[in-house]
């Protein structure tokens, strides 16, 4: 069930990735400061907003997971917070590149975007540990679920209490004050987040389906008296 | 801080090398996901040939018993 459209949507995604890269080297042309070193702005900040929309739509299962106390939201939050995880790390490791590239340090640790992120990622980090420290089932998702709430909640605070601190150093994608992104960017930029939104979906959908598939052979092999092969998973939740 | 500002655009051979490495970090950590995964899906397909298999044995012990 859950690999339904699978694979129209992994076809999308690899087309919108290849019209997104094309775009980049192609067409949207050379940043004034920065020149060529700026085409990491589309891979890095595009990453960046996926992954912290994907964290708050962890919550968001959570919430679906607590209200209804069906598990399938449970798997869908801790999905959908592994794939932000690690996209996290992608943006941490372009930023750092950038960074170098640009202002001449791997980090800056006065930069409130930066540090903000860096501390968003380490909350996620510590949902694994979390997650395997219950025993219960039960127990691990509810507490799993209340964690991915109150985090889920903590990123846009931290969003905008970073966008009312006066940065130094990080541009700001939107900002109108300063101008923003000339036209020819902005496009490249909203095919590049259309891109790794599609991504982060089929990745989910990819994960999601794995899992369903596991624990459906394994309720077989339930059903046929036979021991289950390897144990099921303490940290990662199933779906049936 | 303001020395950070003052950072004039790297030339192309340079920037090149920063660029191509944070898309190539990507493309690794995206493959090595993928990598992962696709273990995951073997396993699964692995352990469904091993619960078909079973089916079919008891499948074939019930005939057996059937025709006893």
């Amino acid at each position: 069930m859950y690999g339904k459209g699978l694979r129209p949507l992994s076809i999308a995604t690899v087309a919108m990735l290849a019209l997104s890269l094309s775009l980049v080297f192609f067409y949207a042309p050379l940043d004034a400061d920065q020149g060529f070193v700026q085409k990491i702005f589309y891979l890095h900040v595009p990453l960046a907003i996926v992954a912290l929309v994907g964290f708050v739509i962890g919550g968001v299962f959570a919430i679906a997971h607590l209200r209804s106390n069906n598990r399938k939201w449970d798997a869908y939050s801790y999905v959908a917070i592994h794939i932000s995880v690690i996209f996290g790390v992608a943006v941490l490791i372009t930023g750092a590149i950038w960074a170098k590239a640009s202002w001449g340090h791997w980090w800056v640790w006065d930069e409130p975007t930066l540090v903000s992120f860096l501390i968003v990622f380490l909350m996620y980090a510590t949902y694994y540990p979390f997650r395997y420290a219950i025993e219960d089932p039960e127990r691990q998702a509810r507490y799993a679920s209340v964690f991915a709430i109150t985090a889920g909640a903590f990123v846009p605070l931290n969003f905008m209490a970073v966008r009312m601190a006066e940065s130094l150093v990080h541009p700001r994608t939107f900002a109108t004050a300063n101008g923003g992104l000339p036209g020819e960017m902005m496009l490249v930029f909203l095919c590049s987040l259309a891109a790794f939104a599609l991504l982060w979906t089929t990745l989910v959908k990819f994960e999601l389906t794995a899992k369903s598939a596991s624990g459906q052979v394994k309720r077989l092999r339930r059903a046929l008296d036979a021991p289950v092969s390897g144990g099921s998973s303490r940290i990662a939740p199933e779906v049936s | 801080m303001e020395l950070l500002f003052a950072a004039p655009a790297l030339p192309l051979d340079e920037a090149g090398k920063y660029v191509a490495g944070a898309y190539v970090v990507f493309v690794v950590l995206l493959i090595v996901y993928l990598a992962i995964m696709a273990a995951k899906v073997q396993r699964i397909e692995r352990e469904l040939r091993e619960v078909a298999a079973l089916a079919e044995e008891r499948k074939a012990e019930k005939r057996e018993e059937v025709s006893a």
